[in-house]
């Protein structure tokens, strides 16, 4: 790879959003006929980056080059017109449109003027082959394909759309084993023919097997690149980790004997192909961590707890008693005093252009109101102990909601909950897109919760909060529990190996840690 | 090789809709005290085109998520404009229907722009042009009146070698012309996938804009056809506010009827098309078994529910219950 010309360039990358840095100042290069793995942990910048490439966000600063000319692309069109195609993580097909549609979707065979059919088919079933999915019938509609065959439509897609960089971005975390084999097949093949694949994946041994080439990335930036299999796993899970410690937590009591029942149970949830055999237990008391990349059934396992899905096998148990929760109207109710704090405030915790008093009052009105009437000096004195006790900074009761900051939303929601005094709290990356100061009154609220009783299940992307706020932390790979971390295990290294579900090895290091 | 399978469970709302018209139709037919005849089919297709017109009008808009509640008041707009322009001599007749038809074009260009460039929603944007749009309307005929060129007129409602009525004709000629190339060009695909995924269309890189601006365009085009022919029915023009708003909701039962998706993405105007003509006929068969009129509403109504009905089934398949609100 010495002195090829690279195909594709990108140098000092910068994307903001808002406050938080996605991207600061990162490079790449991406040479034809060449697998390039991306790493990093979850917001590291992986998808910024790819996101910059592919022509779905601008970037603030730095340039692309294309063939060793300066290129920009104002949307994902004219990135695939320039020979860029992406294969997103969120999927791109129309679920409406038969698989032939979508396939050609960009560009459709025209005669006169009229999108050929006869020759559309011939490109999907083309598509189809190569991307070794034959068994998929250019006629079905996409949204009666399970996800599998989605993204394997998905790769057909990209394939007819006659890449010269095909961007992967967890394309095979869908897919079956014998997909992940045959695309595998496919990706090689497409090396050989000279294209330039870039590779995002979590899955170490995937990376293994096909990179040539491994860029790892850290806070926005590239932290390092090296040729497939010069590093161990371990030297790479090294990389991956040295984020300097931010935030600031509150200590932690010592652990006490674990309760005769915990307050929350579950024994063998599972629920289509997101949850498998999940069995866990919150005390009184206890702060547990859910860890894990994002999206391995942390939050399906949450909504499973509130009542709102659908078809769940297994049990949840509260305080000993098995219980079914049909709705989260009876997850909240006193007998099991749930309160969910959902990941995005914005359209499951907030209505936004109401006042931060209704907002604040929500789901507390059955306890505050007799016969229907709202018992307004109640609901005043209940707000003004939330406001007090969560410092919200909001110039007056009577406002839109959505005219408060993120962190300010976020503690409404938190004390819109909290106005129920639950006894089982469930928080699903509550921390996401707020302030750091912000963040460490929430760190300080959960302990204060936890020591006055609550059991609290929390779920974080950010593994700093595991580490800092966690008594326990169990890790998801795919919908099932991988490992239980206790105490002093919980270590940045120990979460990112067990979130990528390598098996670390354990140097002796118990005693003197 | 189940190809045909596949085309089935994707013409199934059309299918259906099109059993819902035979069956009402026969039963209509057989009851009716002249039976089968030529004139039964020409006086029903005459009621039926003029709902299945605005019908296939509703469909582009609902195809892309939207709704269009302007579709009565172009309707009636393009009647009224035709009673002063569909007149006279053979060219002046044939600039008048250019001119009618050029009109709707343009409302429905205008409700485009204003959902798509001003970025409003379909529902309050539509209300809004309907409203103006029956403005222009009554002051173009504060009374009914006007007149039509009778012989352009008689020629489209009545029948083809003394059987198949004209306005039948003009309906398939107008799927030919504007539906047919529209669901298969680039624009039309970009309708339907911006009505079922808007994001996902983007992220393909479908020209979104211009085809949601097309479904709108067309939609107009298709009501002023509606209101063309109302003309040629009454040889008058009426700015009659009840009977466009009508329109508007009758064309969204049809289209319900006919299997097109409110959530978008999903359906044809063929469909709608089948839709209106159940709908007129399920009005009508209380004439024939001697209802008193009074009940068409409620009877209406009930058929009506019991079809929307039908396809909220879906929703008890739903595993995640999330997906409710989605």
């Amino acid at each position: 790879m010495d002195g090829a010309v690279p195909l594709f360039r990108m140098e000092g990358i910068s994307k903001r959003y808002g406050g938080v840095r996605a991207l600061e100042k990162a490079e790449l290069s991406v040479t034809p006929g060449s697998i390039h793995a991306i790493l990093g942990e979850n917001g590291a910048g992986k998808s910024t980056l790819i996101k910059v490439m592919a022509g779905v966000v601008a970037s603030d600063e730095g340039r692309m080059m294309l063939d060793g000319n300066e290129v920009s692309f104002a949307s994902p069109a004219a990135a695939n017109q320039a020979g860029i195609v992406c294969i997103f993580q969120e999927l791109s097909l129309v679920p409406e449109l038969s698989v032939a549609d979508n396939i050609v979707i960009s560009d459709p065979p025209k005669r006169f003027g009229m999108i050929d059919r006869k020759a559309q088919r011939r490109i999907a079933e083309e598509a189809l082959a190569r991307a070794g999915a034959s068994d998929i019938h250019p006629l079905a509609l996409v949204k009666d394909l399970p996800l599998s065959r989605r993204q394997m439509v998905e790769i057909a897609k990209a394939l007819a759309r006659k890449p010269r960089i095909l961007i992967l971005d967890e394309a095979t975390s869908a897919l079956t084993a014998a997909d992940v084999a045959r695309v595998f097949a496919v990706l090689k093949r497409l090396r050989s023919e000279g294209l330039a694949l870039l590779y995002i994946s979590h899955r170490m041994n995937e990376i293994a097997e096909l990179a040539d080439q491994c860029t790892v990335f850290r806070n926005g930036r590239n932290v390092a690149s090296y040729a497939a299999g010069t590093k161990s796993d371990n030297e790479v899970v090294e990389l991956m980790i040295g984020r300097e410690y931010s935030h600031i937590f509150p200590p932690k009591p010592a652990r006490a004997a674990a309760a005769a029942t915990p307050v929350l149970e579950a024994r063998s949830l599972s629920w289509t192909d997101r949850l498998h055999d999940v069995s866990l237990s919150v005390g009184a008391g206890e702060v547990v961590g859910l860890g894990g990349l994002d999206g391995q059934g942390q939050r399906e396992l949450l909504l499973a707890f509130f009542g709102v899905l659908r078809g769940l096998s297994g049990q949840i148990l509260i305080d000993g008693r098995p219980v079914a929760i049909a709705s989260p109207a009876a997850a909240r109710d006193d007998r099991i005093g749930m309160a969910l704090i959902p990941e995005d405030r914005k359209t499951e915790g907030l209505m936004l252009p109401m006042t931060v008093r209704e907002n604040l009052s929500f789901a507390a009105l059955d306890r505050l109101s007799r016969a229907g009437i709202i018992d307004r000096a109640a609901e005043q004195r209940l707000i003004d102990d939330m406001v007090g006790l969560l410092a919200i900074k909001t110039a007056g009761l009577d406002i839109p909601v959505g005219a408060l900051s993120g962190g300010n939303q976020q503690k409404v929601v938190i004390a819109k909950w909290l106005m129920r005094q639950p006894r089982i709290i469930l928080l699903n990356d509550p921390t996401r897109g707020i302030d750091v100061g912000t963040k460490q009154e929430l760190y300080q609220l959960m302990r204060k919760l936890a020591d006055q009783g609550a059991a609290i299940l929390f779920y974080s992307t950010d593994y700093d909060e595991l580490i800092g706020c966690c008594d326990r932390v169990l890790v998801l790979y795919d919908g099932a529990l991988k490992r239980e971390l206790v105490g002093a295990e919980i270590t940045e290294r120990a979460l990112i190996a067990s979130a990528l579900n390598i098996h670390e090895e354990m140097p002796k290091q118990g005693a003197d840690a | 090789m189940k190809d045909w399978r596949y085309w089935l469970a994707e013409q199934r709302g059309t299918l259906l809709a099109f059993g819902i018209f035979i069956v009402m139709f026969v039963i209509y037919t057989s009851n009716h005290p002249a039976g089968f005849t030529a004139n039964v089919v020409q006086t029903a297709s005459n009621k039926g085109v003029l709902l299945a017109f605005v019908a296939m009008a509703q469909t582009l808009v609902v195809i892309t998520a939207g709704i269009d509640l302007s579709v009565g008041m172009i309707f009636t707009l393009t009647n009224c404009l035709a009673s002063w322009l569909v007149v006279g001599t053979g060219i002046e007749t044939a600039f008048g229907v250019i001119a009618v038809l050029g009109t709707g074009l343009l409302c429905g260009a205008i409700n485009g722009a204003i959902v798509i460039y001003g970025r409003l929603q379909p529902i309050v944007a539509t209300i809004a042009t309907g409203a103006v749009y029956f403005g222009i309307a009554l002051l173009l005929r504060p009374f009914p009146g006007g007149s039509v060129n009778e012989g352009l007129a008689d020629a489209l409602t009545g029948r083809l070698f003394g059987i198949v009525p004209a306005s039948l004709v003009t309906l398939l000629a107008v799927v030919l012309v504007v539906w047919v190339p529209f669901s298969r060009s680039v624009l039309g695909r970009a309708a339907y996938a911006a009505g079922s995924s808007e994001m996902a269309a983007y992220m393909s890189g479908v020209p979104i804009r211009r085809g949601k601006f097309a479904a709108y365009a067309l939609a107009g085009l298709l009501a002023a056809i509606g209101g063309l022919f109302l003309t040629f029915f009454t040889y008058t023009g009426d700015a009659a506010y009840a009977s466009g708003n009508a329109y508007t909701l009758f064309s969204i039962a049809a289209v319900v009827l006919g299997g097109v998706s409110l959530f978008g993405g999903k359906g044809s105007a063929i469909g709608a098309i089948f839709g209106a003509l159940a709908f007129r006929t399920i009005g009508d068969l209380l004439f024939v078994f001697d209802f008193d009129p009074l009940w068409q509403p409620l009877f209406q109504g009930v058929i009506l529910l019991i079809a929307v009905s039908l396809g909220a089934f879906a929703l008890f398949r739903v595993r995640n219950r999330l997906e409710w609100f989605l």
